[in-house]
């Protein structure tokens, strides 16, 4: 294996690994039946199982495997807490209290977006206009971190492949040793955005389902089997127990502690994992339930596979840190999982974890596609052509088409190369927290009324444009707080507080001074009991 | 109010309670600074969290049995997708 060409044995496993997705995808295309119900929510079939893995798959992105360890590295073991635990507690909470009751009021009703059910339940057309541009805004740099991260991934892990063919060089002109040969971001990105859309178009929801679960397994096994591997080439010795002693006493005091992290700001992340309450593709995957009793297992199983993907990559990130690696310190905390197992393991297991890591990234990029598409069909063609004028075959033709052109724009927008992008992730996800009020009052508050949900998107909106704007101008997109001051101290409190709470008063207020929905509509989403 | 209703909603509040305790013991400053190895090589603020993790899995095993708020639908919505395919 050593005489091989480097970077050969990596990209061979990463082209199985998708020529697999390619085929299950294909593979669940034979039980479509033509229609949109099946195209878009798999016909309302999927069982326990697959909905907790589906769920899980697109909840995760690449940043399960890859950020976490990074971002253990930078700040030690606090991330877990700020991250993972709390997305434990709420995630579930969300499919509790969101997911399962919208799943029913949709199923009576016939919904699957979340734009239909605001239209309905509020009575009001220009909710949807309002939210179509925001939702559709705030996944897009999801989308285009996932496509950008897929690329990084494979050139990383197939450096070395064709250092003629594939030159790797800084502005300057200067060769970039880790990642010389590797195949390009441009062509790497090429071939993830192809699988993903090949398997979407074909296999639609269930397509997408079925890929999700397979990814699921793959990117939780190999990430277990990537601690262990690691483990034992830093620890030294022959037992795995003594390994992780040995490296649990190597982690500096400010990394196995949160010395370094603010008290407030980890209290105020709590609210960011709200967001998954308002992610279209989630309220998608959603719909697929066969029965509400389908939840039960995503809602009990969620934070556990949390735990299981989340804790062995933060202990790899802090044991980094320590005296038994040396690291470089130009190294990208992103960049830090690939660089121990090259470093560390096999050329196979590396190929293995880019498979791994391009599942996490995949089993995201899919649903968010197929939402997308979704959404331009049913919340804008069908519903301003009028839903008697548009055939099921013509909505799945139309879905089909506009994923194929949201895959081309964002494939495009990736080749321009805006880094500045991953910066935005945690402000799509307050984004989507600070529309959470409106989710939750529009499915447990018979007071809302229309214009009491558009001053509360409004001012979320606002809210957040605001502080973005402070920020980049600031130049602290990822380190921005809002300073809160009690008494003579002032607290690092995360911006969501302020989306958040804005959104949730003008939401209050304006709709305890204006008409509520007629009663008629009010008695379609409140039975009596 | 029928005798299953009044359960499921002491349920959710039991449950209610669960959250406010698990979001409450989520902000450990009592770990904050404290370097202990939990079985020699976790770090106590990580084994704290992890539990917290399981903490949520069992709170929420506890939701489905006491706190559900509806039947198994499955059925009847199965039913109505056939008739809706018949037609």
């Amino acid at each position: 294996m050593n005489d091989l060409q480097p970077g050969l044995p990596q990209l061979i496993i990463i082209l199985g690994y998708l020529a697999i997705l390619l085929l299950l995808g294909l593979s669940s295309s034979l039980l479509f039946k033509g229609t949109k119900k099946d195209f878009q929510v798999a016909s309302h079939s999927i069982g326990p199982f697959f909905l907790l893995m589906s769920l899980f798959g697109t909840t995760m992105t690449a940043f399960a495997l890859v950020g976490s360890s990074g971002e253990a590295f930078k700040e030690g073991i606090g991330v877990y807490g700020m991250l993972a635990s709390s997305s434990g507690i709420i995630h579930s909470l969300c499919f509790f209290v969101i997911g399962v009751k919208v799943w029913k009021i949709a199923r009576n009703n016939g919904y699957t977006t979340q734009i239909e059910f605001f239209r309905d339940r509020l009575d009001n057309d220009f909710i949807g206009l309002l939210l179509f541009p925001i939702l559709v805004g705030l996944v897009i740099p999801y989308l285009l971190i996932g496509v950008m991260a897929s690329g990084t991934v494979i050139q990383s892990l197939t450096a070395g492949l064709s250092p003629e063919w594939f030159e790797a060089t800084k502005p300057d002109g200067t060769i970039i040793k880790a990642l010389n040969g590797g195949v390009p971001p441009y062509l790497g990105s090429l071939m993830v955005c192809i699988v993903v859309l090949v398997y979407v178009f074909f296999g639609g929801m269930r397509g997408t389902t079925w890929a999700n679960t397979l990814q699921t397994m793959v990117f939780m096994v190999l990430g277990l089997v990537t601690f262990v591997v690691i483990a034992m080439k830093l620890g030294g010795t022959e037992s795995l127990f003594e390994n992780l002693k040995v490296l649990g006493e190597s982690i500096p005091d400010d990394k196995a502690t949160r010395s370094e992290m603010s008290k407030t700001k980890f209290f105020t992340y709590l609210l960011i994992p709200l967001s998954v309450g308002m992610f279209p593709h989630l309220f998608q995957h959603w719909m697929t339930a066969k029965s509400s009793s389908s939840f039960k297992v995503p809602v009990i199983c969620h934070p556990l596979f949390i735990m299981i993907v989340w804790v062995p990559c933060v202990l790899v990130g802090v044991w980094a840190t320590g005296d038994t690696i040396n690291i470089p310190p130009t190294l990208s905390p992103n960049a830090l999982l690939p660089f121990l197992v090259k470093k560390l393991t096999s050329p196979i297991l590396a190929g293995f974890l880019a498979a791994g890591i391009l599942a996490a990234i995949m089993s995201s990029l899919d649903s968010q596609f197929l939402c997308i598409g979704t959404m331009f069909t049913n919340d804008i063609v069908t519903h301003y052509k009028g839903k008697e004028n548009v055939s099921d075959r013509q909505t799945v033709l139309y879905t089909r088409s506009f994923i194929i052109g949201i895959v081309a724009v964002t494939y495009v927008l990736s080749l321009f190369d805006p880094k500045s992008v991953f910066a935005l992730g945690v402000w799509c996800f307050s984004g989507f927290s600070a529309l959470f009020p409106i989710v939750l009052a529009a499915l447990y508050w018979r007071g809302l009324s229309a214009m009491g949900a558009i001053a509360g998107v409004l001012a979320a909106i606002a809210s957040w444009s605001y502080m973005f704007y402070q920020a980049l101008q600031s130049d602290t997109l990822r380190t921005y707080v809002l300073d809160l001051p009690i008494g003579e101290e002032t607290y690092d409190v995360m911006p969501v507080v302020g989306m958040l709470g804005s959104s949730l008063i003008a939401m209050v207020v304006v709709s305890l001074i204006t008409p509520k929905p007629k009663p008629e509509t009010l008695a379609k989403f409140f039975p009596a009991q | 109010m029928t005798g299953s209703s009044k359960a499921a909603s002491k349920g959710v509040w039991i449950i209610s309670g669960l959250v406010v305790l698990l979001l409450i013991l989520h902000q450990d400053n009592w770990n904050w600074e404290s370097d202990t190895l939990v079985f020699g090589f976790m770090p106590i603020g990580l084994f704290w969290h992890a539990c917290i993790s399981l903490g949520a899995s069992l709170t929420w095993a506890l939701a489905t049995f006491i706190a559900w708020p509806f039947g198994d639908d499955g059925q009847a919505f199965q039913e109505n997708n056939q008739q809706e395919a018949g037609e």
